[in-house]
């Protein structure tokens, strides 16, 4: 076990090293999410005028619930990137060397991802608060939003290092990345899932993000929904991803 | 323009749309990714036709404006990409050598982009028919489309390849494209000006000559011949050309004075 926390220290200390070093690691992690926050906040808010849209809090904070959850999966798929760069530099073959045990690496790169996400996710929350964000839900309610995030950022992490540790290459960024982007945007991102009709309404209604938004939002509303069906789904992508990652670490050490 | 120079012209352009027709990611990727985020858009925001004041009962009308202009731009920084490679790789250098004109290297490169830009104009036009899309500027409405498109790309690759020119960088291009994302999404791209109820927001979105980009798009498509909005497109793209030009003419002259 010590030898695990010795690795994942090591590991996750460079990354975070690399990450608040280089602006290049570092504004685009805060930027994308911010950006998305000021784009719909600012130019979509008019749709929170249509007859149907109930959702007590107002469109900011309609939004803050999907960019938190956004930033959360994609501060996972980065950290997905930076394991394929490791590949391609060279640097993961000496790591595998030199670690004692592997798992540190998976560890490592886990908890420089939640950091990272931390991180942006403090910026994105003061900017949602001097934007005047309406919070309807209490301390439990907050607590409740901040963990599912974490949850969907730990298994964006396993996701994406899965595909790192198979593919090796940093030109698999678009495989790491177009799932998330996906599942993300096919879920109710501008309207409540009761707004939106045909093709879209079917594919949101089966889609597990569909499940964390909803309860997200209902914890900042004050109105929770969804609580366990969400847990549920956020933890089951872990336990699976989680299989997912470990294989891909299988599957690195036998490429040599 | 001589005989001699449009023939070398030709050859360029053509060397830039084969490389990017062999490299299948710089081909799909520009044809599918602004698909999924007019796909994305269109069913989540089909409810925001119901707001009083919305110009179409249909957001897939409406949001078929938005595809011709992202396409232009993530095709144009994807062979510009290539342009900055051939920088690094010193293919410049050595084109320099030869009798070709340095303004024949850039036209080559233009029209190259300007070509590859037109064929996906086609591609989500009948995209759009395919949805059940039917332009109110009717069949000569897509002419002006495609005509628009054409302007439209030659800005943006006209600005790509100053990038490419001034910088001699692969990564500075490619950092050119959550540039041109900001400017997309800080425009009226997925509601009309009017409707935008932030007014900081639309104040930028006034500013912003996408914006102008994807209403003259957008009229040809739900409005019919709108030349108020065909003027503002055409002087957006027109301006954003001329200055691309300049700006990559000048580029052009310094990066082969140093060699």
């Amino acid at each position: 076990m010590r030898d695990v926390l010795a690795v994942a220290r090591g590991v996750s200390w460079r990354v975070l090293h690399m990450f608040f070093t280089n602006p290049a690691f570092l504004l685009p992690s805060l930027a994308f999410p911010l950006f998305f926050f000021t784009a719909f906040v600012g130019g979509l808010s008019r749709i929170s005028k249509v007859p149907g849209f109930d959702f007590p809090s107002g469109y900011t904070a309609f939004q803050f619930v999907f960019v938190l959850l956004q930033s959360a999966a994609f501060a996972g798929v980065f950290t997905g990137f930076g394991i394929a760069r490791d590949f391609e530099s060279g640097f993961m073959r000496r790591l595998m060397l030199a670690a004692p045990n592997r798992g540190g690496i998976l560890l490592g790169y886990v908890v420089s991802a939640l950091v990272r996400w931390l991180t942006v996710a403090s910026v994105v929350t003061v900017v949602a608060l001097l934007a005047q964000m309406n919070i309807g839900g209490n301390g439990v309610d907050l607590f409740g939003l901040y963990a599912l995030a974490l949850l969907l950022n730990l298994a964006g992490t396993l996701w994406a290092t899965g595909v790192a540790m198979r593919l090796r290459t940093q030109q698999a960024a678009p495989v790491m990345q177009m799932p998330v982007f996906l599942l993300l945007f096919f879920a109710p991102v501008y309207v409540p899932l009761g707004l939106l009709q045909g093709w879209i309404h079917a594919v949101a209604s089966v889609n597990p993000i569909t499940a964390l938004l909803e309860a997200g939002r209902g914890f900042i509303s004050g109105s929770p929904e969804l609580t366990l069906a969400a847990f549920a789904i956020a933890l089951g992508l872990i336990v699976g991803f989680a299989a997912w990652a470990v294989r891909g670490l299988k599957s690195a050490e036998a490429a040599g | 323009m001589t005989a001699i120079a449009l023939t070398q012209t030709a050859a360029l352009g053509g060397r830039a749309v084969i490389r990017t027709a062999r490299q299948p990611a710089n081909v799909v990727f520009p044809l599918v990714f602004p698909m999924m985020l007019f796909a994305v858009n269109a069913g989540g925001l089909k409810a925001a036709t119901r707001l009083p004041g919305f110009p179409t009962d249909s957001f897939v009308a409406f949001a078929l404006a938005v595809p011709f202009v992202q396409g232009a731009l993530l095709a144009t920084i994807n062979a510009n990409v290539e342009f900055a490679r051939d920088i690094q790789t010193g293919f410049l250098n050595r084109l320099a050598l030869t009798p070709v004109r340095g303004i024949v290297l850039l036209l080559g490169q233009l029209g190259g982009l300007m070509t590859i830009a037109v064929v996906q104009a086609v591609f989500y036009l009948t995209i759009g028919l395919a949805f059940g899309v039917r332009l109110a500027s009717g069949f000569g409405g897509a002419a002006m489309l495609l005509l628009l498109e054409l302007v439209i790309a030659l800005g943006f690759a006209a600005l790509g390849s100053w990038a490419a020119l001034r910088t001699g960088s692969t990564e500075a291009v490619q950092g050119l494209f959550p540039v041109f994302f900001v400017f997309l999404f800080l425009s009226s791209m997925n509601m009309p000006r009017n409707l935008i109820e932030a007014d900081w927001f639309r104040w930028v979105a006034t500013i912003n000559p996408v914006s102008y980009l994807i209403e003259a798009v957008r009229s040809l498509v739900i409005e019919g011949w709108n030349w108020e909005a065909l003027g503002l497109g055409f002087a957006a793209a027109g301006g954003l050309s001329l200055v691309g030009f300049v700006l990559a003419t000048r580029a052009l002259w310094r990066r082969l004075e140093r060699t």
